[in-house]
């Protein structure tokens, strides 16, 4: 009996040594997860030789190169996060209240959960072959339009191709958090506010979105991390020709481009920062989400 | 009902918002497909022969197949107690370890490499000593072996732990421990005989998720030196046109056949993870 209500109330008497369970677990985080963490964090504050300083932060904010690769990063992920959010919604909406046939809704959430794990070098080889030079929609384009888009300007190296680069990963995260938010408005509003008049224009702006909001807002905040942290994809299609925060990083642990190892501890830093706001943005919001979408 | 009202019923933007998805996954696939059987048109199938037929392919895929395995059980060994112990015994440490599990969203790949990179590139010594108890970590194969592992262990972490958990909610996990205990079961067996079984399912999916962030894995890989099949297909589209082609699509087909067999044995849940 006195072992029952051990198990069954151990807020009330639990010893050290039920801790002893969770042991291994934080010494792997703290070995692999933390330190690592940790060392950038305090490299970032330190000269070389080891004392203090606060340079390296301020450089953030001074260097040129630096504050560009932040605004590039920034750029990129609030693009990809927008459009792919946008048009992520809208493909949530056609399978789960657009009307669509039920099996397409399984084939797309499918296709989602591939897609958005479909990413890095494959990722950028695939669309070398469809928007590269030589591509299978270049040359459509070209052949059948007579349209030329890189006369016109557009270059699969620049920002706006590895934006679209960007949208394959995006948009079907979207897909995937959005569907079951969608599938969580209840008939019974729709029902009562045709009951009370509201044509379908008042029911989606007074009643669905206020209830859809912060999930929709939560998401982009949860894709434009998900941009901000990528890497193999750009470095794959540009070959670290783009200046991006995390491509910078990686050129800076290959050998100290920036001239100063400081400055790269702090870069990475920053970007835990940038990553750790709009973690908590997105889990913020989902919270809210959560009062009404059960 | 008339032709015009069913017209009015037809969900025209429902349609074309899922058909242009549909293009935007699907035109990429087909122009790498195409692409990867154009080299040469007696034999379409070159490209595929040729990466095939190359010992350094099967020497990397081999060896990324190696490394998620090693990450695969190894994360299990971790997890289960962990979490099982957490819904058993610690609730109180639940906050701090769902937590922890979720950090890998906010230190990326390239950052996680980076302090790792910078943690064990040192020998290790008994600290305010010059007495050195091991070599650093990055020096020699088993020591980036075990960085990999553990740093894929990290990645993987918030699909693992939230797989697992989520499977031990659905079984009695206190009555069954109960019934164990008073046959006489020590805690191994408990945990190997009683609880594996019965999450097998959501140990499966975070298993098969593991393996899709692995096996393409190109970051902790390129940086720490191992010579997995990332860092191979990257190099290879550095000189080559038509073999990558091929071998990114094989890896679709990978991830593809990973994330079918999720949806396959969790009835739909399926979850989101990614090496971008």
């Amino acid at each position: 009996m006195a072992q029952a209500t051990a198990l069954n109330s151990p807020r009330s008497t639990t010893s050290w040594k039920v801790w002893l369970g969770v042991v291994p677990f934080f010494l792997f985080a703290i070995l692999f997860l933390l330190l690592p963490s940790f060392r950038l964090l305090t490299a970032s504050f330190s000269t070389p030789d080891g004392s203090f300083t606060l340079d390296n932060i301020r450089q953030l904010f001074t260097e040129p190169l630096i504050v560009n690769s932040y605004k590039m990063s920034i750029q990129i992920s609030a693009v990809t996060a927008l459009g792919g959010g946008f048009f992520g919604f809208l493909l949530a909406y056609s399978v789960t209240v657009g009307g669509l046939p039920k099996p397409l809704r399984t084939v797309l959430i499918t296709f989602s959960g591939v897609a958005s794990n479909f990413a890095g070098v494959p990722l950028a080889f695939a669309f070398v072959a469809t928007l590269g030079r030589q591509g299978f929609i270049t040359a459509i384009l070209k052949n059948v339009f007579n349209m030329d888009v890189y006369d016109a300007g557009f270059n699969l190296y620049s920002f706006v191709g590895l934006s679209l680069v960007y949208m394959y990963f995006q948009f079907p995260l979207m897909v995937l958090i959005m569907a079951p938010a969608l599938d969580g408005l209840k008939k019974e509003w729709r029902e009562a506010a045709e009951n009370l008049g509201a044509n379908t224009t008042q029911y989606w702006l007074r009643i669905a979105m206020p209830v859809l909001l912060p999930s929709i807002l939560g998401s982009m905040i949860l894709l434009f991390g998900n941009a901000f942290g990528a890497y193999a994809t750009a470095y794959a299609l540009t070959g670290g020709r783009i200046g991006l925060v995390t491509i910078q990083i990686g050129a800076q642990i290959r050998g100290d481009v920036l001239y100063n190892p400081g400055l790269g501890y702090a870069m990475a830093v920053g970007m835990v920062v940038i990553m750790a706001v709009s973690l908590t943005g997105y889990s913020l919001l989902q919270a809210k989400t959560e009062r009404w979408l059960k | 009902m008339s032709f015009l009202a069913r017209l009015r019923k037809f969900p025209f933007w429902a349609w074309f918002w899922f058909l242009l998805g549909a293009l935007y996954f699907i035109l990429p696939l087909y122009a790498t497909v195409a692409f990867s059987l154009s080299w040469d048109p007696a034999d379409p199938f070159k490209a595929y022969e040729r990466s095939f037929g190359d010992s350094r392919f099967w020497r990397s895929f081999l060896l990324s197949n190696g490394l998620a395995l090693a990450t695969i059980f190894a994360s299990i060994i971790l997890v289960v107690p962990t979490a099982y112990w957490i819904r058993l015994k610690l609730p109180q440490a639940r906050r701090i370890v769902e937590f922890l599990t979720l950090m890998p969203f906010v230190v990326p790949a390239i950052i996680l490499v980076f302090g790792m990179i910078r943690i064990y590139s040192t020998p290790f010594t008994i600290p305010f000593t010059d007495i050195v108890l091991m070599r650093p970590l990055t020096n020699f194969s088993l020591g980036t072996n075990i960085l990999i592992v553990a740093g894929y262990m990290v990645l993987s972490m918030p699909y693992m732990y939230r797989s697992v958990d989520t499977g031990l909610r659905t079984v009695d996990i206190r009555t069954l421990t109960e019934a164990a205990q008073s046959l006489g079961a020590s805690w191994f067996t408990i945990v190997t005989r009683i609880i594996l079984p019965n999450i097998r399912t959501a140990m499966l999916s975070g298993a098969l998720l593991t393996f899709a962030i692995v096996v393409g894995e190109v970051v902790l890989a390129s940086f720490l030196g191992v010579p997995a099949f990332g860092p191979y297909l990257f190099l290879l589209g550095q000189h080559r046109a038509y073999e990558p082609a091929a071998l990114s699509f094989v890896s679709f087909l990978l991830t593809w056949v990973a994330m079918g067999l999720i949806q396959l044995v969790s009835g739909g849940h399926g979850q989101v993870a990614g090496s971008h």
